[in-house]
This record gives C-alpha cells, sequence and structure tokens, in this order.
C-alpha cells in the first residue's frame, strides 16, 4: 500500500509533520513496515480549512488531523492492509 | 509604486510581456512583426535617432524574449546595434583644467604619464599610463575622469571587450552568466536569453491534465513584488496555471544539511548553490574545482525530490538570477528542472494575461526555515550550515569565508591557491549582497536584506531539520 503525506505549504502549515510522524509510529506498532510505503507528495487540489491531505492508495482523504489520526488510521489504513 | 529600477528594465518587460501576449494566443509567428510598432508607435523616436533603428533594436529584443540566438550557447547576449560605443578611453584629462601651477597630478604620477602644453594644460602619455588614478584623486578640479564602459566596469571577472567595430563583445568562454553587465548597461546592449516562451508553452498544455506545473519560487522574492503581498503572487501564480508553488528555501535547508556533511568529511568545501560562482571556479581556478561541493543547488535538490513523488511533473524555478538559465542546460541538472524565469520575467507573465496580483486574495507559501530561506543573502549559507553542523551535533569547527560578490569569490579563491586561505568553507556568490544582488531583480535596495530576515523569521520551521523531516519517509 502507498500513503502519499501531502508537505504542500497549505498541509505543510496544518501540520503534515506530526502526521508524518503519527505514521511512522503507528506503523511501527502494527509492524506493518513491510506492507506501507510513505512518501510525500506535494497539493492535490484539495486545501481545506481543517487539516491534511492524503492519499491511500490513490483514494484521497481530507482534513486529517492529529486529534482524528486513531480513527482515520483504523478506518481507511488498516482495516485496508487486512483485508 | 515603481515596479522597476530603471527604464531599460521596464522597456525590457514590455517586450517580454508582448512576447508572451502572443504566445498565450498561439499569435506568435502571424503577429511577431508587429511587436516593434507596438512598443514604438512613432512617428517620433523617443529613444534613439530615429524610430526605425528605434523598431530594429526592439527586433533584436524580441528574438531575445523567444530565446535568441541558438547558435551561441551564452545564455547572455549583446545587441550589438543598440551598443552605444561607449568611450574606453581610461583616464583622461577633461576641459575641465584650468591649467593651474601646482600640477599635483604630474608630482604624485609615479610613470611620469603627465606633461604639459604652453597653457599648463595637463596631457596623458597613454603609453606610460598605468590608469593607477591617483592623478583624477588629487585634482583640485576633478578634471581627471576615468572613462570606461559600464558593461566593463560592472564584469568583475573581464569577460567584456570591444570588438572591431567597438561594441561590447562577450568572451563566452569566460562568462559566468551572472547579468551584472545585463542590469549595468545604461542603453540595455546585453540583454539575457528568455524562456518566457517556453514556459508560456507548458502552461497552455497543461490544462489537457496530463502533467502539472510547479513553480519553485527563490527566497529572495521577499524582497520583490514589493507593491503586493508575497501571499498575492502565489495566487498570481495558480492563476497562471501552476498547480501549486514550492519554496526553493527548502531545497536550500536539504543541502543545508547534506553539504554540513560533506564538509565534515572532507575538511574543506566551496558552497555550491551559485551556478555563476561554481561556473567561475571551474573556469578560472580548475585546480580548485574539486572542492566545490558536490551538492545540487537548492533549485536542483527540490526539483529532483518534486520529480520524485510526480515524475511527469514540470518544474519552472522563478528566481533573481540570469545564471540559473545556464545551469538548467547542465547535464546533470536538465532531467530535473525544466524551465527557469526571472522575477523580471514573472511580471511581464503576469500583465501578459492582466493579472493584477494586488487585487487577488493570498494563498501561502510555506515549506522551509529560516535557514533556508537566508540563503538568499550573503552569509546565510555560512549560517546555516554551521546551524546544520550543530543540529545534527556534528563536531567540527567550521570557519566560514563568506564571499559578498565575485570580486571577493576571486581574491578567496586566489589565496586558497596559494595555501593562505584561513578559512574551511567557502561560501561564494556571485552577485554583491547574495541573491538579493541578482540581475533578474525587479528592484534592487538597501532594505532588501532586512526583508529576507523578516521572510525567514516567518518560516513555521524554525530549524532546518524540522524543515526536511516531512521529505524522509
Amino acid at each position: 500500500m502507498i500513503v502519499q503525506i501531502c508537505v504542500g505549504s497549505s498541509c505543510h502549515l496544518k501540520g503534515s509533520q506530526e502526521i508524518v510522524e503519527l505514521f511512522q509510529k503507528y506503523i511501527e506498532e502494527y509492524g506493518l513496515e513491510n506492507d506501507i510505503t510513505l512518501a510525500g507528495c506535494f497539493c492535490m487540489d484539495k486545501c481545506n480549512r481543517i487539516g491534511v491531505t492524503i492519499t491511500v492508495d490513490g483514494t484521497i482523504y481530507t482534513g486529517v488531523t492529529v486529534a482524528g489520526f486513531d480513527e482515520f488510521f483504523k478506518d481507511k489504513v488498516l482495516s485496508v492492509v487486512n483485508s | 509604486m515603481r515596479k522597476f529600477d530603471t527604464k531599460v528594465q521596464h522597456l525590457k518587460y514590455k517586450v517580454l510581456r508582448e512576447v508572451a501576449r502572443l504566445a498565450w494566443k498561439d499569435e506568435l509567428f502571424t503577429h511577431l512583426l508587429d511587436v516593434p510598432q507596438i512598443i514604438s508607435p512613432g512617428p517620433e523616436p523617443t529613444m534613439r535617432c530615429c524610430i526605425y533603428k528605434e523598431r530594429a533594436i526592439v527586433n533584436e529584443r524580441v528574438k531575445i524574449a523567444m530565446g535568441g540566438d541558438k547558435e551561441n550557447k551564452n545564455i547572455i547576449e549583446v545587441i550589438k546595434i543598440a551598443c552605444d560605443e561607449c568611450p574606453v578611453g581610461g583616464y583622461e584629462v577633461t576641459n575641465a583644467c584650468r591649467g593651474c601651477l601646482a600640477h599635483r597630478c604630474e608630482d604624485v604620477c609615479k610613470f611620469g604619464a603627465i606633461t604639459f602644453d604652453a597653457n599648463h594644460v595637463a596631457h596623458i602619455d597613454k603609453s606610460k599610463c598605468k590608469e593607477c588614478g591617483a592623478c583624477s584623486r588629487v585634482c583640485p578640479y576633478t578634471a581627471i575622469v576615468s572613462r570606461k564602459r559600464p558593461c566593463q566596469v560592472a564584469c568583475k571577472i573581464k569577460a567584456i571587450s570591444m570588438d572591431e567595430q567597438k561594441a561590447a563583445k562577450i568572451d563566452d568562454e569566460k562568462c559566468i552568466a551572472c547579468g551584472a553587465c545585463v542590469y549595468q548597461c545604461p542603453f540595455g546592449a546585453i540583454m539575457d536569453k528568455s524562456y518566457i516562451v517556453n514556459v508560456v508553452d507548458m502552461l497552455k498544455k497543461a490544462q489537457n491534465k496530463d502533467y502539472k506545473m510547479y513553480a519553485v519560487v527563490a527566497p529572495s522574492i521577499s524582497s520583490q513584488f514589493t507593491y503586493a503581498k508575497l501571499g498575492q503572487v502565489i495566487t498570481g501564480l495558480k492563476e497562471l496555471g501552476f498547480h501549486t508553488v514550492i519554496e526553493a528555501a527548502l531545497g536550500a535547508d536539504m543541502v543545508a544539511e547534506a553539504e554540513s556533511q560533506e564538509l565534515a568529511e572532507k575538511g574543506f568545501l566551496t558552497s555550491s548553490c551559485c551556478p555563476a560562482f561554481v561556473t567561475y571556479v571551474k573556469t578560472a581556478f580548475p585546480e580548485l574545482a574539486q572542492y566545490i561541493s558536490h551538492n545540487p543547488s537548492p533549485m536542483t535538490a527540490i526539483s529532483m525530490y518534486i520529480k520524485s513523488v510526480d515524475p511527469k511533473a514540470k518544474v519552472v524555478f522563478i528566481g533573481p538570477c540570469t545564471a540559473k538559465k545556464a545551469e538548467i542546460l547542465r547535464e546533470d541538472v536538465k532531467p530535473y528542472v525544466d524551465s527557469a524565469l526571472t522575477f523580471e520575467e514573472l511580471q511581464a507573465l503576469f500583465d501578459s494575461r492582466d493579472i493584477d496580483i494586488t487585487t487577488l486574495g493570498e494563498d501561502v507559501l510555506d515549506n522551509a526555515s529560516y535557514f533556508g530561506r537566508i540563503f538568499a543573502r550573503s552569509g546565510g549559507v555560512s549560517d546555516a550550515v554551521k546551524q546544520a553542523l550543530k543540529e545534527q551535533n556534528i563536531d567540527f569547527d567550521v570557519k566560514p569565508c563568506p564571499c559578498d560578490g565575485i570580486e571577493a569569490c576571486k581574491i578567496a579563491l586566489l589565496k586558497k591557491s596559494k595555501n593562505l586561505l584561513d578559512a574551511n568553507f567557502i561560501e561564494g556568490m556571485a552577485c554583491v549582497g547574495g541573491c538579493i544582488g541578482g540581475a533578474g531583480c525587479l528592484t534592487h535596495g538597501e532594505k532588501n536584506k532586512a526583508e529576507v530576515d523578516k521572510y525567514g523569521r516567518e518560516a513555521y520551521e524554525k530549524t532546518i531539520l524540522d524543515a526536511t523531516r516531512v521529505l524522509k519517509n
């Protein structure tokens, strides 16, 4: 699975760095090093006021925040990897 | 507010704007010959001896705006018919000489080059004169002046001479494309070739959505477009058709991190971010070329990253620099950077689409740290390398030698070649002040350095490693 996290200006200011770090932490915790490839990208034209834009195997998710990360990871990433 | 320092820049801009306008409309080849008439409507000439010469010169500017002479690999080109063939006599006695009795000029001349006629008026024997200027300094009437061409004075590496017709001539082997002569020639007879048509073409084709356009903007932009807000410039770039805008300063953070490691490993290094400096070392001090950092320039570093995450990306660098236009032709840079524009050309591009950036909303531009951003001014690279060593806990005592302008670079390189340099890191910047003194800037001013520092302090990331961390997934 390829996860791309937007590191463009807008997402950067909304904390893409923290999201990258959370991803690294979760991947390690769940032992998914061989299943998930993390990558950066610049702007997917979905900038909004809330959070960071992320693609999971090409599907775009917007507004990911530190507070909502746990839910996002379990819902959109972990469930896909496990299935 | 004035958008340019000089009328020559304004003229150059108008030509670029008209050429870009035609390119957007696909009318370049049908309406090309109308441009001189648009710029010089006549019937009276406003700049030259007659309207026909004026238009002939504009024609040459149009050629350079469209990429210039393809046979000539130098990015800097002389418009021969625009060259006013300024005097090149060196020190001369003017008619302000009063024929005084003191003859200080004669006393101070160590070479016996000064003689007097029956009226006590001084004359300089050119076969003896060494151009030291001592006579000029002591004359109480300031009657002795140095007549030198502004282009030759601007070219500190002495790549400009005159040809048989007395027009300026560039030694293309020596020229480092810094653009100093372009900015200094009062007649606008030397110009940097433009890729503006090529950029318009890429922007137009990007509408088919086969690829995305990325603008990589140099941090010196903080001292430019001062009549608007930086955020409005970013919105303007997106209106032009750029998908997104990224700071070259993030590339500078990447370079500072890697270059500090390289410095600690090798013990001596010169910076590699200024392409004019790199060319100068390679041509004038080939034996020192081994010390040039192997790191790419910030522009190339960030472009490599962009292409690694989006292989179909088209990257356009926008900055203050004419030498960057030469850098992107290098084999090791070509695959990553598709084109390069100056701030002058960006202003022309905005106006070719009638985009008034002062009316636009403000977008954000934030990728880099304070240290990446201050690369734009002299001393910034040294500060960043020092900081990167500290952040990475590398135990290396860096002694930087920040060289402000190509003359200072020359002195440091000469010392190094004789093993007399008390430093282990040469920061080479061809333009005085650093990139903010670049020939492609709209305006050059005293406050520019303060503007860069202010912009640096506004960065969301405060350290180099914080800025580069997002790239290391």
